[in-house]
């Protein structure tokens, strides 16, 4: 019983030992300050840039990118990826090139939507787009191929047309499979968008902040926007598990 | 060879039906030369079956002599190789029937609530949300099922899913009923109950029901008929009319008819387990 109480602060135990580790690693100077600044320092950074600063500019133009190439990622990937499935010819047929593309490091893939789009918005979000539809269109296909058969022949007995059987067993059945690529995607999406704004002649977000930061050597600055872009990733997907488990309650029961 | 006669024979002789004695009855379901292959294996060939109306049949036999193959087809899950199934003269979809999955697991809607798994065959059927509504409630009142249909299906035991799955089928007042191995993925102490529900379900409506069972004790105490499977290419053994009144009770296993019953219908299939 009383260990029981304890249980929801366990995770607290691993951040509350990284910070003790840190602070004594700099306080005992294991480590060239310079190199690793204190946590206090790190924190006073965060709160600065956060409160007013440029880190919260950078953070918002960051979380925007993400949301919109995610965003048109899922609206382009998920209903390709029920057409796909629903259909498993046509998916054998297409498996190899969606493979093969998913296995392309989308940043390879940078100079050519440099050329097609120019600098700006809309290549990163492109190419994280890019990458983050295969990601979900394999998950969503896989996810309305592996409806469970017993479900689809239930339907069948009991009258439905191919369509309804669509409609209310496939795309239900997939739901969860579609959860899994919305998270991979997301998290997909992040990693491209901040390297695309370290590198293509970005003005803002985290990967631009991380990367002036190193350029200036204001390396407070630079944990600071790290620790930024991880509390986004982490934030991102517990959102997407925070709406699958509204929505499709029946997830792994 | 030709078993076809001799299942015939095995109605017209006349073993009066504990429902309908002295009564002719009219074959409901008729299965004429029907063949059925998987692969190099012959499951049917040319196989003749008359299934009575109003009774409760229970298929029994070898494994995979094709007791779950048989109900398939009738119901039109698999398509025959061959063959006519006719139900009172008309085809599979110009009747209505219920079928029952051994895995109620997969074959229930997990987003459904169990009242909307149990009425969404209406909604197949274009009936009305209030008159789905209604008949819903009209046949958990008639069933006396007592069950907390705003659960999700996750939620409920096997067992009550199974019912779920049971009222689903009968919502639609199915002219004949399937069920495949309905009940052998629950624990004893269910397998019991859920005998008792299906028992009184069938007496409450009378539907004509075919079930697929691989416990020949539950076969025997179900059934009006046991059709006993031979193996492969499967033949009526033998169609052995069950006389033991309703309702029956645990008092009925231990009858001294319905012991010699089971002990006959082992034999059966004993004889045609060891004809290699």
């Amino acid at each position: 019983m009383k260990s029981d109480a304890f249980k929801p602060f366990l995770p607290l135990v691993g951040v509350a030992g990284l910070l003790a580790v840190w602070a004594l690693a700099t306080s005992l100077q294991w480590v060239d300050p310079v190199l690793l600044p204190s946590p206090v320092e790190t924190g006073k950074a965060l709160w600065k840039g956060m409160d007013g600063g440029a880190l919260g500019h950078d953070f918002v133009k960051t979380v925007y990118r993400t949301a919109a190439s995610t965003a048109i990622a899922a609206v382009i990937a998920i209903p390709l990826g029920i057409v796909l499935g629903a259909s498993e010819k046509v998916y054998r047929s297409l498996e190899f090139v969606i493979d093969f593309f998913r296995s392309t490091p989308a940043s390879a893939m940078f100079p050519l939507f440099l050329i097609l789009f120019g600098v700006g918005d809309e290549t990163k979000i492109s190419v994280a787009a890019f990458g983050a539809i295969l990601v979900i269109l394999f998950n969503v296909a896989y996810g309305v191929m592996n409806a469970r058969k017993t479900r689809l022949l239930a339907a069948k007995v009991m009258g439905a047309s191919r369509l309804r059987v669509l409609f209310d067993v496939m795309l239900l059945e997939s739901l969860p499979q579609t959860f899994v690529g919305l998270r991979n995607g997301v998290s997909l999406a992040l990693v491209i968008i901040v390297v695309a704004e370290m590198f293509i002649g970005s003005q803002d977000g985290l990967g631009h902040s991380v990367f002036e930061a190193e350029q200036l050597f204001d390396m407070p600055r630079m944990y600071a926007a790290i620790f930024a872009a991880g509390v986004l990733g982490y934030g991102l997907n517990l959102l997407f598990l925070l709406i699958e488990r509204r929505f499709v309650h029946w997830s792994g029961k | 060879m030709n078993v076809a006669p001799q299942s015939v024979r095995a109605l017209s002789a006349g073993v009066p039906s504990p429902h309908a004695a002295g009564t002719k009855k009219r074959p409901h379901v008729t299965i004429r030369g029907l063949s059925k292959r998987f692969g190099n294996t012959v499951i049917y060939d040319n196989f003749d079956l008359d299934i009575p109306r109003g009774e409760l049949i229970s298929v029994f036999g070898p494994n995979g002599c094709g007791k779950s193959t048989l109900i398939n087809i009738v119901a039109g899950l698999i398509p025959p190789d061959a063959g006519q199934i006719l139900f009172d003269g008309m085809r599979l979809d110009q009747i209505k029937f219920g079928y029952v999955f051994q895995n109620y697991r997969e074959a229930l809607f997990p987003w459904l609530r169990a009242f909307d798994n149990i009425s969404y065959p209406l909604k197949m059927m274009r009936v009305e949300p209030a008159e789905r509504r209604a008949r819903t409630e009209q046949l958990v009142a008639h069933l006396g099922i007592k069950l907390n249909l705003d659960l999700f299906p996750y939620q409920m035991s096997g067992g009550q899913q199974q019912l779920v799955s049971i009222m689903r089928a009968l919502i639609v007042e199915p002219e004949i009923l399937f069920l495949d191995e309905p009940f052998s993925a629950l624990d004893y102490e269910m397998t019991l109950f859920m005998r008792e529900q299906l028992q009184r379900i069938f007496m409450e409506t009378g539907t004509t029901t075919v079930l697929v069972s691989h416990d020949l004790e539950e076969a025997v105490f179900l059934a009006d008929r046991v059709l006993l499977l031979s193996r492969h290419p499967a033949q009526v053994a033998d169609f052995t009319p069950v006389v033991a009144p309703r309702p029956r009770t645990d008092a009925t296993l231990s009858d001294p008819e319905f012991v010699r019953t089971k002990a006959h219908c082992l034999d059966v299939f004993q004889r045609e387990v060891r004809r290699a």
